[in-house]
């Protein structure tokens, strides 16, 4: 890969090495045409992958992964491909014992610069040893592992939606166009979602490895597990895998387009004086996840059948309609913006490109 | 299977008319005999239509004081967010189910647990209104929602005395595609059982299934045993931790209808005698369980969102994650509901076998 000299558009800093640099790629619309063909004209490359980890039970109640990541643990052949070795990992085992979200605090908010790197003191809430531990294992030094699936259910109905927390991420999003494209669903079809932040600021599990992907499946409610639900997320990810390993076999995948559902920002519930919700989320918005959200719209409905209505100027993508588990976060729904992408070809790097680009 | 229940239900003292199953050989000679319940008199929330003449039992009739003190309970259960919601709004605005001939109290049971969304704290709040738990003879430290129990039985009890309330309705939410359920804890409770038919009748077109819990072995102490008349309001499905507005909506009409119900009844109007097709618990169905006792199969695809359809010889009711199918041996039909319903997975519990039965209830007056 050519290097670019652009600067980064968190920070301003001068991008390096081919993680980094696939950045560039994302010229949301058409505005940068003319670079984005100079730049579509050249693959990018990564390096092979050799060792993926299978997250469950991040989040303890939500079933479909805590189901796999249990049952691959104890029969991990399933996972087993050609080019490299892929482990299951039940990440919160407490939360999961109890079949709570999280025991101290939300696990997945934990991967923050500030928590994996402080000292341990006896204090420590039980999800920041666990942060740690995982970091050590999996996402550290000569431990970072290629490729990390995180597996999460939603009360919503997202259907099968395959987040992404880092733009530059060629690899990860190829391989979700790759099951977007090769596994079909009716009832629970892919959508490709970017949490777009700096990774400095980045707390997610899949923060720590060197690719990542979250497969977010809902609806379901938390502490169930249901049939339909889980074998949509195996078949995912064993498609995932195989994308893999047809990667690592050097099949070159070439560049497409794509659209993807980009956070905005987060809405909470109408509250009263006392901080308790005052309205609930409108059965018009209810389930209607990815559904276009017109301006005037009703979002809420309060207990005395009072509509609230959608006050922006321009349509948005509601996600995480009903979340359970977000309204103590105080998100009611998380509005996206459709935004249309142009994917550059990926393929391996050979080794002498590798030593010439990277560094 | 059947063939037991068949003799338990004769030895007990149900007030089994007949059976709805087509299995059972008695409930097409039963049924002709039988007026169409529909044909008796039509209910509506603001009418009350009767056709005399039809009715079945005349003579029979069973009077009843008037209602003087009703109980909305929410939060039981604490992540079951519809009775929650409608509780905490009805303590602040209470005019939407004043009724003028009678108190109605709204009133969150287990405020700790719907504090922290969770079902409860200690040990589950709907399981312990049984004599032993609320006499107070208990050493030690005193779970949470023993003590919340107390509190409540002196507040609206004491269970089994004149004192205790007339009507308590306690609302609940489930995972399982249940829709709108009454839970009826006794057959010969004709005034319940007029309750049911009129909400069910009131609630049309949308289904009312009645959840008839009486069962020779088990006892289930619930919260609103306390009351002369419990019934639970159980919709579904919802995530625990989740309000919907179309559940909420459901919950808020049952109540309403049952308020009216009280309203009439105390107002003099006289309830015809009606037959009430209920499901009644048979027992409750595991998980299929490894040797470390974890789940050993998930619920199968076909029996999900099932509740209430029947469940046939052969029909499959489980899945293990290497695509074993476990189906159902039984030799009749049952009627499943609570299918995978996220807080029985700790009570062991799958799903529940009911069957239809049909209660009659004589005409009913002040
Ligand atoms: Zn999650
Ligand atoms: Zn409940």
């Amino acid at each position: 890969m050519t290097r670019r000299e652009e600067s980064n558009r968190y920070d301003g800093e001068i991008l390096s090495g081919s993680e980094r640099t696939s950045e560039k790629v994302y010229y949301f619309g058409m505005q940068e045409g003319i670079r984005l063909k100079e730049m579509l004209n050249s693959a990018c490359q990564c390096s092979l992958v050799s060792r993926v980890v299978i997250f469950g039970g991040t989040h303890g109640n939500e079933m479909s992964g805590v189901a796999l990541a249990k049952h691959w643990l104890k029969e991990p052949s399933e996972l087993q491909r050609k080019t490299f070795v892929a482990e299951p990992c039940l990440a919160n085992p407490l939360a999961v014992e109890k079949c709570v979200r999280y025991v101290d605090s939300d696990l997945n908010r934990c991967f923050s610069e500030e928590i994996l790197r402080s000292p341990e003191s006896e204090s420590d809430p039980y999800e920041f040893i666990r942060a740690r531990e995982l970091y050590q294992k999996y996402g550290s030094g000569s431990c970072l592992y290629d490729f990390i699936f995180d597996l999460h259910n939603t009360t919503s109905h997202m259907g099968a939606t395959l987040l992404r927390c880092s733009a530059d991420d060629i690899m990860s999003l190829h391989l979700a166009n790759y099951l977007q494209s090769s596994s079909g669903s009716q009832s629970m079809p892919c959508y490709n979602y970017l949490i777009d932040i700096p990774k400095k600021d980045n707390v997610y599990l899949q923060n720590i490895g060197k690719h990542s992907l979250c497969l977010e499946l809902g609806p379901q409610p938390q502490g169930v597990t249901r049939a339909d639900v889980l074998s949509r997320m195996r078949e995912l990810v064993n498609c995932g895998l195989d994308f893999i390993d047809l990667f690592n076999q050097g099949k070159e995948f070439p560049s497409f387009e794509t659209d993807i559902y980009r956070v905005l920002s987060r809405v909470d519930y109408p509250r009263d004086s006392d901080g308790e919700i005052s309205a609930i989320v409108h059965s018009g918005l209810q389930d209607k996840d990815y559904v276009p959200l017109k301006p005037g719209h009703p979002i809420f409905t309060t207990m005395n059948g009072e509509d609230l209505l959608y006050d922006g100027e321009t349509v948005v993508y509601p996600t995480f309609i009903n979340e359970a588990a977000y309204y103590e976060k105080k998100v009611a729904f998380i509005s996206t913006e459709k935004v249309h992408l142009k994917v550059p070809a990926l393929k391996l790097e050979t080794g002498a490109e590798h030593n010439g680009t990277l560094q | 299977m059947f063939r037991s229940t068949l003799k338990v239900l004769q030895q007990s003292s149900l007030r089994v008319k007949f059976f709805g199953s087509i299995h059972n050989p008695l409930g097409s000679v039963v049924r002709a005999v039988l007026p169409d319940p529909s044909s008796v008199y039509m209910l509506r929330r603001w009418s009350l239509v009767r056709t005399p003449g039809l009715a079945v039992n005349m003579a029979t009739s069973s009077s009843h004081s008037a209602v003087r003190r009703v109980a909305i309970f929410g939060g039981t259960h604490g992540n079951e967010l519809s009775g929650v919601l409608l509780v905490k709004h009805w303590l602040k605005h209470g005019e939407e189910i004043a009724r003028r001939s009678m108190e109605v109290r709204p009133f969150i049971t287990n405020p700790k647990a719907v504090e922290k969304c969770v079902r409860y704290i200690d040990t589950d709040l709907n399981r312990v209104f049984d004599n032993q738990s609320l006499s107070g003879d208990q050493k030690g430290k005193v779970p949470y929602e023993i003590e919340q129990a107390r509190k409540i039985n002196s507040l609206f009890g004491p269970k089994g005395s004149k004192n205790g309330y007339d009507v308590i309705l306690d609302l609940h939410n489930t995972t399982a595609h249940m829709g709108a359920t009454l839970i009826l804890e006794n057959s010969r409770d004709d005034f319940t059982i007029q309750m049911c038919k009129y909400i069910q009748t009131s609630m049309a077109p949308e289904s009312c299934a009645v959840l008839l819990i009486e069962h020779p072995g088990v006892k289930y102490a619930t919260t609103r045993s306390i009351a002369k008349h419990p019934i639970g309001i159980e919709v579904g499905p919802q995530p625990q931790g989740v309000v919907r507005a179309d559940i909420l909506r459901t919950m808020k009409n049952v109540v309403n209808y049952a308020l009216d119900f009280m309203q009439y009844f105390n107002e003099g109007t006289e309830f015809p005698p009606c037959s009430l097709e209920v499901y009644r618990v048979l027992e409750k169905i595991d998980y299929p369980r490894n040797e470390s006792g974890d789940l050993g199969a998930i619920i199968h695809p076909s029996l999900q969102d099932q509740d209430w359809k029947p469940l046939n010889p052969g029909d499959p009711m489980f899945i293990t994650m290497d695509g074993e199918v476990t189906c159902y041996e039984g030799e009749n039909t049952v009627y499943p509901t609570f299918v995978n319903e996220a807080a029985y997975y700790e009570k062991n519990q799958a799903f529940a076998k009911t069957e239809k039965v049909t209660l009659m209830a004589q005409a009913l007056r002040l």
